[in-house]
Parts: C-alpha cells; structure tokens; sequence
C-alpha cells in the first residue's frame, strides 16, 4: 500500500507542468536508443516487475533475449561524466539513481551487477549535463563565431 | 501445449504467451467461454532441449606448471584469487599424488556439475539449483549467503564473497555475501560459443587436456571419447553423477 502511495506520489508530481517541477523533481538524463514503445510512465511504474520476471527467465531458464534485462537499461541510459568515462552506480547523477535517492528506495542491483554499458557500447553514451539547454546554447554560440 | 514445471512456477510465462501466439488457435464455444489451443513450440530459446553439458579432463595432458584455464576463468568472470583462503577459487589446479608409488597428476578442478548435487538439496531457499541441461548454478537474486552448500560440496566448488565487489563483468555479475561457483560458463553456452573459457584457453596453449560438449548427443566429440575411452569421476564412491569426467588420474 506504502509502496503504491508513493508510485502515485511520484506520478502526479512527474505529471504536474515543468515550471513548478524545476529544482523540486529528479533530472533524469536523457538515454540514446528508441524510445520504449510502451512510454515512459508505464517503465516507470513496471520497471522492477518487469526486471524481476524477466531475470528469472534469464537464470533459470537461459533465455537472454529478454524484453527487459538490467543490462539493456544500462546500455542505452548510463551517461558519461565529466571525464568522460561512464558514470557508476557509486555517483549520484547515476540514472537510476537521481530517481532512487529522490524516492529514497535503496537500490540493490549493483552490488552484483556491472552499473557501465560494455566498452563497445560505451562510445555511444551521451555526456551528463546539469542544463542540456545552456550547452546548447553554448555550442551554438561557439559555432557562431 | 506447456506443462507448468515447478522452477517456472504454476502460471505461463508471458514470453512462454508470446511465443506460441504464432499457432494461437481459438475456438469460442459460447458467449464468454473461449477454448484456446497453443500449438507453438516453448522450447526455451537458450537452453538446447535434452543437452547435459560437460567436460572431459585428460590429466596426462594437463602439465603442472600451466594455469591458463584458470587466468583464463578469472578474466572471463571477472573474479581473483591473491591466494588468501576467503579469495574466490571458481576453479584451480591440484595435485594428486599415489602414496604407494609416489606417481603425481595435476589437473584442474572446479564444480563438477553433479546430477545429484548435494549443494541443491541444502539449499534453505532453492538458490542453489540445476538447470534443465545439468548446469548447477546459484541464483543469487535469492542467496541468502548461508554457505550451507559450500559445506555440503564435497569438491570444495564454491566460493564467498566477503567483500563489495566493482567492476563486474556484464556477463557474470558477483557481488557481496552471495555463493559463487563455476557457471560451466552458462552465457557462453546459452549464446551458443559451444566452448568455455577454459577449454578454450586450454586448446590455445596446445595442451588439449580439456574438451566440452554435450555428454547425451552421442555424435559430439565428448560423448564419443568418453564412450571409446577409459574416464573416471572425482569420488564415484558418492555416487552424484558428475558431468566433469578425468582420463589418466
């Protein structure tokens, strides 16, 4: 009940217009891919179900080509740092983070679990910014000139 | 049709669902009563159906000065071994010395993925288990950390871990207060490498002493060898069916 509370808590706040979430809401950074076709809120609300299904069809049962693996979240959402190595689990801008530490759920999946993309797929992340916005305009301003 | 086994709980699964949607018949037998009919194969698509997956170790091949297999299992699942006691072992090399005629073997041993595995049946919480192709794993979702089955092996297979670990590989993920042990290297087999990463690092040192395979197909490499050619387990006496088999100990 505790748990559905807050699910909807954090619901009707991600659904409240930006102007009131700035500063007050998590910045979760963008990932590189497609888009999940089901949206955005319904992986918001499902995603440890859908994670906790799935893994056990990947240990017990071998099947590695699931719908939703940690893996995969990790290969298209992680972001590079400042120094433009991968971000982990240990910083608080980490993706999963920003929402967890936000909702205070502790988050157990990378005592185990790698929380960097393989090297191959490292090269493809997109760098953490703080105001995607401000380097934009940044960027333009430099190409201007 | 899909018989509900009991490590895949009561219910379909809905990938199970998804997949025999292509041969979906149904048949609608009255207002609001639907007889539906799965005619699709739930094969699962990572595991080969009626494989027992093993290994045959040649200890006459095997010199005792060479640990690739086992540099090689440390870098493929990430662990190491600083030769402290807590260290994970996944696998090492021993050396068996005859008392009466001071004959000496080396050979590596790791689990030996029993058909009876004593670690299984003491397990509180059905972590530790077999998959349908004999490969004994833990899933550490649900070890508790107990290590009633690193008690229960009788070749000392698994290892704890004591400490938090970091930079897992994506494949073998490991972390701390879990039970661990040679997987047979599950997602090498379930992408179909066909090979593990000692038998592997084993054929690249021109040693040859080890071979994987599947031990139920009777044309693969290892079932024809151990059938023409004398192969022993590690203590028959217990009677566990072991799927790791050594030649000349």
């Amino acid at each position: 009940m505790k748990q559905l509370l807050v699910s909807v808590l954090i619901m009707a706040a991600l659904l409240v217009s930006p102007s009131y979430a700035e500063g007050v809401l998590p910045d979760i950074p963008k990932a590189i891919g497609e888009p999940h076709p089901e949206g955005n809120e319904y992986w918001r609300v499902n995603h440890p179900d859908l994670l906790r299904h799935d893994r056990d069809q990947t240990v017990i049962d071998g099947i590695r080509d699931v719908d939703a693996s940690l893996a995969g979240c990790v290969s298209c959402h992680a972001v590079k740092g400042p120094d433009a190595a991968p971000l982990t689990a240990e910083s608080d801008q980490y993706f999963c983070r920003v929402c967890h530490d936000y909702v205070a759920v502790q988050i157990d999946c990378f005592q185990c679990h790698t929380s960097v993309p393989d090297v191959a797929d490292q090269a493809r992340l997109l760098p953490y910014s703080e105001n995607p916005m401000a380097d934009l305009q940044a960027y333009l301003e430099g190409v201007s000139q | 049709m899909i018989i509900p086994t009991k490590e895949k709980g009561a219910e379909v699964s809905r990938r199970d669902f998804l997949k025999s949607g292509a041969a979906l018949a149904t048949a609608t037998l009255a207002p609001g009563v639907t007889l539906m009919a799965f005619g699709g194969s739930a094969a699962a698509d990572g595991m080969k159906p009626g494989a027992r997956w093993g290994l045959l170790i040649d200890a006459a091949k095997c010199p005792e000065d060479c640990s690739a297999c086992v540099s090689a299992c440390s870098n493929e699942h990430g662990w190491e071994n600083n030769g402290l006691d807590t260290d994970p072992q996944w696998i090492r090399k021993v050396t068996l010395k005859e008392k009466a005629t001071g004959r000496e073997n080396s050979l590596p041993v790791m689990c030996q993925h029993c058909d009876e595995p004593p670690c299984v049946d003491v397990c509180p919480t059905g972590a530790s288990f077999k998959r349908e192709d004999g490969i004994v794993l833990v899933n550490r979702h649900t070890c508790i950390g107990c290590r009633y089955c690193m008690m229960a092996c009788p070749f000392k297979a698994r290892s704890f871990v004591h400490e938090p670990v970091t930079g897992q590989k994506t494949t073998t993920p490991r972390g701390i207060g879990t039970v661990e042990g040679c997987n047979l290297c599950v997602h090498k087999i379930d992408r179909g490498d066909g090979t593990t990463a000692c038998v592997e690092a084993c054929k690249a040192t021109g040693y040859n002493a080890m071979m994987f395979g599947d031990l139920n197909d009777p044309e693969s490499e290892i079932a024809i060898a151990v059938s023409t050619y004398a192969s022993v387990e590690l203590r028959a006496d217990l009677g566990l069916g072991l799927g790791v088999r050594y030649q000349n100990i």
